[in-house]
């Protein structure tokens, strides 16, 4: 089952004006994407990492997405250190490991990190429609941010149909395996999912212009800009403004 | 009769799914202000269909449909049909798609003009009639079957329409959500079409019910000896003497095509 085991909790942040919130991870974000300087990066991550305490979200959950993220960036550990020109750290056998190669290495995995935790604190801590009405507050298109929330509300349902089907091969002795079989299963499978797919959306429409939609969506959801938020803002804020002074100056 | 109290008229409808056989064959049908009509019919004989044409979403093959007096043909004629008539769907999944069930609910009453505030007042007064108390900020898809056909009701009601048609509305509810909807449906002061397979449903809910067979739709004319020794129309389905006599012989229901 799909879910959202972030959104459902209590803390200071939870309580946050969304659209501050989603508005401050992207300035941040952008900043530590674009930050060089291992000072500032290390900063990051450990303000990410305080955010993270702050939300008082499961650390368990938190390293579970952390271990998929890391993954790709072990990735680039095994191949970004020996493919650069440049300095020559050590030798491991027939291979030269170059400085800048790991230096690189070194810093997208510090970014990625940092990033992350602050989206989880940030962002992950707020239900998907509140993102998207967030959003919209904040002037993205209606279009993307209806197509978010349609996306959101379906995928369950898509999802359950998924795992319909799922059942209704295996309680016919469907085992997965490498043969034509097991390829043909999975073939219909994912054919029927999107014909239901397109059938449900059909009907979703032909049931919404059955309430006189004309196109327009309404967002009912009122957001207030209490004295926390606005104190949230304004420190985060002058942290990232203090993260950009110290890439500037060091550089 | 009224001219007025005529809601809706078709005559000489056809239709059929690309590629299929005729599925509606001249169908004549009428419904008329204070009417309580159940359909039962066998699977595949074309009651959602029916509902689909009336509500505009499906296109005839030939006939005439007329809603509230009025020849409607166009896709901007059933802009104000739609208005009117509030369709329940078979799967709720498809009727509710906002995040929350309070802005679903609302979603209509917005589309109709109304502002914000009178929105979410008549999606609260809605929900609570129907005794959904605390569910605005429920999410939609998390909601059990039962509560979903509720809410799906609640979205149809906050229309303030004049007819209702409801497709299998208690299809896989349990005892007790069914009871509920019995209840609403009896209090309401609507005119409706049900789809149902449920006899004793239908009983208490409908004041004539109706088959579907070789592409429209009759009454069921056959004598049906039951219990307590007479029979008449109906006779097959659970009743209340009175009531099911008397709406019966009304000259409107009558009028409707028969074999």
């Amino acid at each position: 089952m799909i879910s959202e085991p972030f959104a459902t909790g209590v803390s200071m942040i939870h309580r946050l004006d969304p659209r501050i919130r989603v508005g401050l991870t992207v300035l941040y974000s952008f900043v530590v994407a674009l930050a060089y300087q291992f000072p500032v990066l290390i900063a990051a991550l450990s303000l990410s990492s305080i955010l993270i305490a702050i939300s008082r979200v499961s650390i368990k959950e938190v390293f579970s997405r952390m271990v998929i993220v890391n993954v790709l960036i072990l990735l680039l550990w095994l191949v970004l250190p020996f493919t650069f020109n440049g300095k020559i750290l050590t030798r491991i056998g027939p291979f030269a490991v170059y400085l800048p190669g790991v230096v690189l290495a070194a810093q997208i995995t510090l970014k990625s990190n940092a990033i992350l935790l602050a989206f989880i604190a940030l962002i992950a801590t707020m239900s998907l429609a509140t993102l998207g009405h967030a959003l919209r507050r904040l002037g993205a298109p209606e279009k993307i941010v209806h197509l978010l929330l349609m996306t959101y509300r379906y995928i369950f349902v898509i999802e359950q149909e998924y795992l319909r089907l799922i059942r209704a091969a295996k309680i016919r002795g469907f085992r997965p395996g490498t043969n034509a079989n097991t390829y043909r299963t999975y073939a219909y499978v994912i054919g029927m999912l999107f014909v239901r797919a397109a059938a449900r959306a059909e009907r979703v429409h032909q049931a919404m212009l059955c309430r006189g939609f004309n196109g327009k969506f309404y967002s009912l959801q009122e957001f207030q800009l209490g004295f926390a938020s606005w104190a949230f803002a304004i420190i985060m804020t002058a942290i990232i403004f203090a993260l950009i002074i110290m890439e500037l100056s060091n550089g | 009769m009224d001219k007025n109290d005529l809601l809706i008229n078709l005559e000489g409808i056809s239709f059929k799914y690309p590629g299929g056989p005729m599925v509606l064959k001249d169908l004549d049908f009428k419904l008329s202000r204070g009417n309580r009509i159940g359909l039962i019919a066998p699977n595949g004989s074309g009651k959602t269909t029916l509902f689909h044409i009336i509500m505009g979403l499906l296109k005839p093959f030939s006939g005439k449909l007329e809603i509230f007096g009025k020849l409607v043909r166009e896709e901007k004629d059933f802009a104000d049909v739609r208005r009117k008539i509030g369709l329940l769907f078979q799967d709720a999944d498809d009727q509710l798609f906002s995040p929350t069930v309070l802005e679903d609910v609302a979603f209509g009453p917005l589309n109709l003009g109304k502002s914000k505030g009178e929105a979410i007042e008549i999606a609260r007064r809605t929900l609570n009639f129907l005794g959904l108390y605390g569910f605005e900020d429920r999410i939609t898809f998390k909601l059990s079957g039962g509560e979903k056909r509720l809410v799906s009701l609640a979205t149809v009601l906050a229309m303030e329409p004049e007819i209702l048609l409801l497709d299998e509305p208690i299809n896989g509810l349990d005892m007790k959500t069914k009871a509920k909807l019995t209840e609403v449906l009896s209090g309401l002061d609507l005119s409706y079409i049900l789809i149902s397979h449920d006899f004793d449903f239908l009983a208490e809910t409908a004041d004539a019910v109706y088959t579907m067979e070789d592409g429209r739709i009759r009454l069921d004319k056959e004598l049906h000896v039951h219990e307590h020794v007479h029979a008449h129309e109906l006779g097959t389905y659970p009743h209340q003497h009175d009531v099911s006599e008397d709406k019966t012989q009304k000259p409107e229901v009558r009028r409707q095509k028969t074999e």
